[in-house]
């Protein structure tokens, strides 16, 4: 099970990982890194869900009869566009909290709000 | 042409959007999106009839035959979202020219009409696609343009509760992702009416039950369906107001239709309510929201905030009821969608207002609004009331209905359940409504309300409300039609 299984054990080892990261940091950017990390396990998934014993890629030969499956990889190309925008949207709100705050760590962020809140 | 209508509901905000950048002048920008918001309703209505007309419209994208191609579906369950998202999306456009000009600064308001025009786009497009992948792409569409109108918020804290909203949101989109995958390793197939036939033989199966799970939690997450509801708040509050209109009332409407077309459409009512407890979590997450979430409105010191807490609560309510998994629970969860996202974003228009005139929205501010600025008093004051459920309110009708569907279910608990946070919805009503009607004004007048389109749309709204709250018996037979089709699809 494990043995046969490995590419969704690791899949699911990397999930978790970048799953923890985007919790136990305070750090946006990290945060961003960990988010990524958790992405990418969910990419592997499906691609080697299109992985096929012996096949080769996709494209049509009279020497091969065996492919793998090419329709998993694309559903993941729209997916990493879709993880690569998401990069971009965060890391642009990452900026733009750091020149609104003066940190990128949500904690001191939420700390000066509240000083103002206090101040006010 | 006729017969493309599906497909342009889509297309047609879509490609306003990179019109909208192209022509970069303000109010060029916004009649881009005044136009495509308009064509959009009307589309919504054509689709309304030829439904009404003719059963269930199929259109192949790029006329590649289902199950093979994308195929998009017109029936009996989504037409009344599809007109509620574009009516909604037409609001926005009518009441944003006022108010961007207020809060947006000019260079970037067409970026802001653009981002308006995509969520719409990815809005629709999950209410309309009949394949199991494309809900996630436009998921994402809307997701990452609500990023993006959320941290154009006035103040700093609209850029933090963006960036929480894109890390919750993108752990959502990716497990619904997930959820989609191992359908597909299941059955080879991602066209929903391909796999509500070829799921119920795989019953049993435990990938099977992972993937409900995963697509239950992840569209839970955009729902802010309680316990996952933490970003919900701050992104509705800190967004701009037009934003917060379409945010407020259809977003969350959405990711709700999105899972009940996965539940009950695709795995089927059987799965989740009878070999796996998914209902009976729902029935639970449902009734802490409503008590939970309208308590915690009861002490908001800001109107756009107790707002957003009052929507997580008032979500409980048709949560409660899609976890009854009966026709009478679906139609009065359907009723409330409905009913609760043209209550909300008439709310969320007059708080708009509110903030446009005064400069804020913090309860302080408000002390006087009665006498002060009397039509928007009425309008929130009509708003709050259809919130609690009062009899001719179009909340009313909607908690009628799910309050019968759990008489019939015997379900006396969470009845009781029900009535208290109606009581909360009342406090919380009451508190703004006392601020509003018996403290004693500021000297300052509020500042002239130079626009038409603003209170345009918050009465048309409220107006709307009320119509449905004395009539409602056109709705209530839409959405049990929707029920069925929802309960009934493939099988």
């Amino acid at each position: 099970m494990i043995v046969t299984h490995y590419n969704y054990w690791i899949a699911m080892v990397l999930m978790m990982i970048g799953l923890y990261v985007v919790m136990s940091h305070a750090n946006l950017v990290k945060k961003l890194i960990g988010l990524n990390v958790f992405q990418v396990a969910v990419f592997l998934l499906y691609i080697s869900l299109g992985k096929i014993e012996n096949g080769t890629a996709p494209i049509l030969d009279a020497a091969f009869t065996t492919y793998s499956h090419p329709l998993p990889h694309v559903l993941i190309l729209t997916a990493i566009v879709v993880g690569v925008a998401t990069t971009a949207v965060g890391l642009a709100l990452a900026v733009r909290i750091h020149e609104a705050y003066g940190t990128i760590s949500e904690d001191e962020a939420l700390q000066r709000d509240q000083q103002e809140r206090d101040a006010a | 042409m006729i017969a493309h209508l599906p497909v342009l509901q889509v297309v047609m905000p879509l490609l306003a959007a990179p019109l909208c950048v192209l022509v970069r002048r303000p109010t060029a920008a916004w009649a881009v999106f005044l136009a495509a918001a308009t064509l959009c309703f009307g589309c919504a209505l054509a689709l309304w009839a030829q439904v009404q007309a003719g059963g269930t419209l199929r259109y192949a994208i790029g006329n590649w035959p289902a199950p093979f191609g994308i195929e998009y579906v017109v029936d009996a369950a989504n037409v009344p979202l599809l007109v509620l998202v574009s009516l909604l999306g037409l609001a926005t456009a009518l009441f944003a020219r006022r108010s961007v000009q207020d809060e947006i600064e000019p260079a970037r308001s067409y970026l802001y009409y653009a981002c308006l025009c995509l969520y719409l786009s990815g809005l629709l497009g999950i209410a309309i696609t009949g394949d199991a992948f494309n809900v996630f792409v436009f998921l994402e569409i809307s997701s990452l343009s609500a990023y993006a109108l959320i941290a154009l918020g006035r103040r700093r804290q609209a850029l933090l509760a963006a960036f929480r909203y894109l890390v919750m949101g993108t752990v959502g989109g990716t497990f619904l992702l997930i959820g989609i995958g191992l359908m597909y390793a299941l059955t080879g197939t991602l066209n929903m009416a391909d796999l509500a036939e070829r799921i119920p033989a795989l019953y049993g199966n435990r990938a099977l039950s992972a993937a409900l799970g995963f697509i239950a939690v992840g569209l839970a997450i955009k729902a802010a369906v309680f316990p996952l509801h933490a970003w919900q708040p701050d992104a509705y509050s800190e967004a701009p107001s037009a934003a917060s209109l379409l945010l407020a009332g259809a977003g969350a409407k959405v990711a709700i239709y999105a899972f009940l077309r996965y539940a009950f459409g695709v795995f089927g009512a059987e799965l989740v309510s009878e070999r796996l407890p998914l209902a009976q979590i729902a029935l639970l997450a449902g009734i802490a929201a409503m008590l939970i979430g309208s308590a915690v409105a009861c002490f908001q010191t800001d109107l756009k905030r107790l707002l957003a807490w009052s929507s997580i609560g008032q979500v409980g309510y048709i949560v409660t009821g899609l976890g009854l998994a009966t026709r009478q629970g679906l139609a009065a969860a359907y009723l409330h969608l409905v009913n609760h996202g043209l209550i909300k974003a008439g709310l969320f228009a007059a708080a708009g207002i509110v903030l446009l005139r005064l400069g804020s929205v913090r309860l302080d501010a408000l002390a006087g609004l009665a006498q002060r600025m009397p039509w928007t008093f009425a309008a929130i004051l009509i708003g709050g009331l259809s919130l609690i459920g009062v009899p001719l309110s179009a909340g009313f009708v909607s908690k009628w209905a799910l309050a019968q569907a759990l008489v019939a279910g015997q379900h006396w608990w969470m009845l009781a359940a029900m009535l208290a946070s109606s009581l909360l919805a009342l406090v919380y009503v009451g508190r703004v409504v006392e601020v509003m009607w018996f403290r004693t004004p500021p000297a300052a007048a509020p500042a002239e309300l130079t626009s038409v389109g603003m209170p345009l749309t918050a009465w048309a709204l409220v107006l709307l409300t009320l119509a449905l709250g004395i009539d409602g018996s056109g709705l209530a037979r839409l959405a049990d039609a929707a029920a069925a089709t929802l309960l009934g699809a493939g099988r």
